[in-house]
């Protein structure tokens, strides 16, 4: 392992499912990597978002099947890893927050169990400083009433509480590497800056690591350094954040002209006429 | 006639000192083919709202007349076919042994609705799905796909009202104005009502006549669209919340 080595080391990467019916690819052959920034991933619905994100902490279930020619966490090889090694990477030096907050969480242990486990797993806190600093990050979160909120289970707190228990859970063991896959997609524009605001602080104290998987593409301009987008399980177009107004593959166009205004009302949205040929398109490196 | 009027409705979860109100005092009436948005802070009772008038909320006083039914504890067959609801968490709300074919088909089936077989390929290709998605199970599909699975079930049997709970928030643009322009249509060809629960005041903004504000479980106020547009809040959390999406925006 080496220090200068990115975060992430990604070339290459597909995955597919098989089945009876034959095989689909939700990932062809993209490549990237993350330094101590943040990284944005965007695309339409079904375009392979999660799938990178979970394919590089090896969360993809069988038959989906991974394939990389390079595929390093921090210098190390994650698809030749043990399974023992990878379960002590999840969730201590890598974090993820996946896009079903309410499916990660345990349905049957409270919010506070749940918080405290997750930092006690990961470090040597006793139970009642494990609890005080649960409480913190949820305040931190912007959550209302958190002793209240510690003593609830899953499906007592609402859609966007459950986000945020959630991304203060991913956050509590400091991790280097975070992958948040559509963390505040059910939260209002006041509640999803704070949020972000916490993420942005540790990128910049701790230098860690994010990669951002979102919709939303002007979040992603506004949040990140980086953007790369994604179309049918490749990457279309790399560009800097701030420069997302100079994009130029008509997919990324054809997304900035359909979002909803509020005070420029329109009988009907304009919607995408996906031309097949973006399909075929060979991927563009993310890699810097 | 009013599809739904609700007046002073409390809904309140556990009792004694661990009792917590989620919505306090809420009335609203929506018109025949109205629509009508719901908006405020995170936990502030929205889904609790909808929740209540389906009638998955046991514990709830006040008054609410639903598709011309008093509604009381139990709610008839015919409630259930007439009102429907699309669930902000469309993972926790999709059976996982369940494929799309089953889920839809069942529903169909459980209110006799007749030509099921092509009425799912229509609906697929309503949602932007199309028929390669019609035997896969929840697992199989993605985040935004699974929330269009979910908005089809709700269409399946045709309703009168439609309960919508962040029907797009997994949606990227271009897929939501598929489905916002879908429920523009339908609204016109069926005279559906609508009431919509988004945190994004564009696509509430889009869709809905009326929009409720929430906070803390009471309404702080009801708006006009033109009056939202217009950014004519009276209240101080209305104006912060249109602050924010416009500032957003730009
Ligand atoms: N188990 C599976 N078997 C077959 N196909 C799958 C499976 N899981 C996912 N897919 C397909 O892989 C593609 C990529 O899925 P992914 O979840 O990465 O999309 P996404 O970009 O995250 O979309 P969204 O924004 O809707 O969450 C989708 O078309 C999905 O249907
Ligand atoms: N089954 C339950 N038991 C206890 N409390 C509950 C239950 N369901 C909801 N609540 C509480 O009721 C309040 C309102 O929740 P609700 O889901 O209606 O919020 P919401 O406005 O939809 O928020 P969001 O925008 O985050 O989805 C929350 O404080 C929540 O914790
Ligand atoms: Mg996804
Ligand atoms: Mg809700």
């Amino acid at each position: 392992m080496t220090n200068d080595a990115p975060l992430l080391n990604v070339e290459n990467l597909w995955v597919r499912f098989s089945s009876r019916t034959g095989v689909s690819e939700a990932v062809r052959g993209i490549s990237f990597t993350l330094g101590r920034e943040r990284l944005g991933i965007v695309g339409e619905s079904g375009s392979g978002k999660s799938m990178t994100g979970r394919a590089v902490l090896r969360l993809i279930r069988p038959p989906g099947m991974i394939e990389a020619d390079r595929l390093e966490i921090h210098g190390e090889d994650v698809l030749g890893a043990s399974e023992k090694r990878m379960r002590r990477l999840r969730g201590g030096r890598v974090s993820m927050i996946m896009q079903d907050p309410k499916f990660s969480l345990n349905p049957v242990m409270t919010v506070g169990q749940q918080l405290v486990e997750a930092l006690r797993a990961h470090e040597r806190v006793s139970k009642r400083d494990a609890r005080k600093r649960a409480l913190a990050t949820l305040d931190e979160v912007a959550i209302r009433d958190p002793e209240r909120v510690l003593n609830l289970y899953p499906h007592e707190v609402s859609g966007g509480m459950g986000q945020r228990i959630m991304i203060a859970m991913m956050l509590l063991p400091n991790p280097e590497i975070l992958i948040a896959d559509e963390p505040t997609s059910a939260l209002d524009v006041s509640v999803q800056l704070q949020v972000l605001d916490i993420m942005d602080k540790l990128v910049r104290d701790r230098g860690m690591g994010l990669m951002f998987i979102s919709h939303d593409l002007n979040l992603v301009a506004k949040f990140c350094d980086r953007i790369a987008i994604m179309y049918a399980g490749r990457i279309v177009e790399t560009c800097k954040a701030s420069e997302l107004r100079n994009a130029r593959h008509p997919y990324t166009l054809g997304l900035l002209n359909s979002v909803p205004d509020l005070e420029h009302p329109r009988e009907r949205l304009e919607v995408l006429k996906r031309d097949p040929a973006w399909r075929e398109a060979p991927s563009v490196s993310a890699r810097q | 006639m009013n599809a739904i009027d609700i007046s002073n409705l409390d809904v309140w979860f556990g009792s004694g000192a661990d009792r917590a109100d989620a919505v306090r005092d809420v009335s609203f009436k929506v018109a025949d083919g109205e629509s009508f948005g719901l908006v405020g802070e995170s936990g502030s009772g929205k889904s609790t709202i909808l929740r209540a008038i389906a009638g998955l909320v046991p514990t709830w006083s006040g008054e609410m007349t639903v598709a011309g039914e008093t509604l009381g504890v139990r709610r008839s067959k015919a409630f259930y076919r007439k009102v429907q609801m699309v669930f902000q968490d469309p993972y926790a709300s999709l059976h996982p042994r369940q494929s799309v074919d089953r889920v839809l088909s069942e529903t169909m089936g459980l209110h006799g609705v007749t030509d099921i077989d092509k009425r799912i390929g229509r609906l697929l290709d309503d949602v932007g799905l199309g028929p390669g998605f019609r035997f896969r199970y929840p697992h199989q599909l993605s985040g935004g796909q699974r929330q269009r699975v979910a908005i089809a079930r709700g269409l399946a049997c045709e309703p009168s009202i439609l309960l919508l709970d962040e029907p797009t928030s997994a949606l990227d643009v271009s897929v939501q104005g598929e489905i916002l322009n879908l429920l523009t249509d339908l609204r016109q060809e069926h005279k559906l009502t609508y009431v919509m629960v988004s945190h994004d005041l564009g696509v509430v903004g889009h869709l809905c006549e009326r929009i409720g504000v929430m906070k803390e479980g009471r309404f702080v106020e009801v708006l006009a669209v033109d009056e939202m547009r217009r950014l004519e809040a009276r209240e101080p959390y209305t104006r912060h919340l249109l602050e924010s999406s416009i500032n957003s925006i730009r």
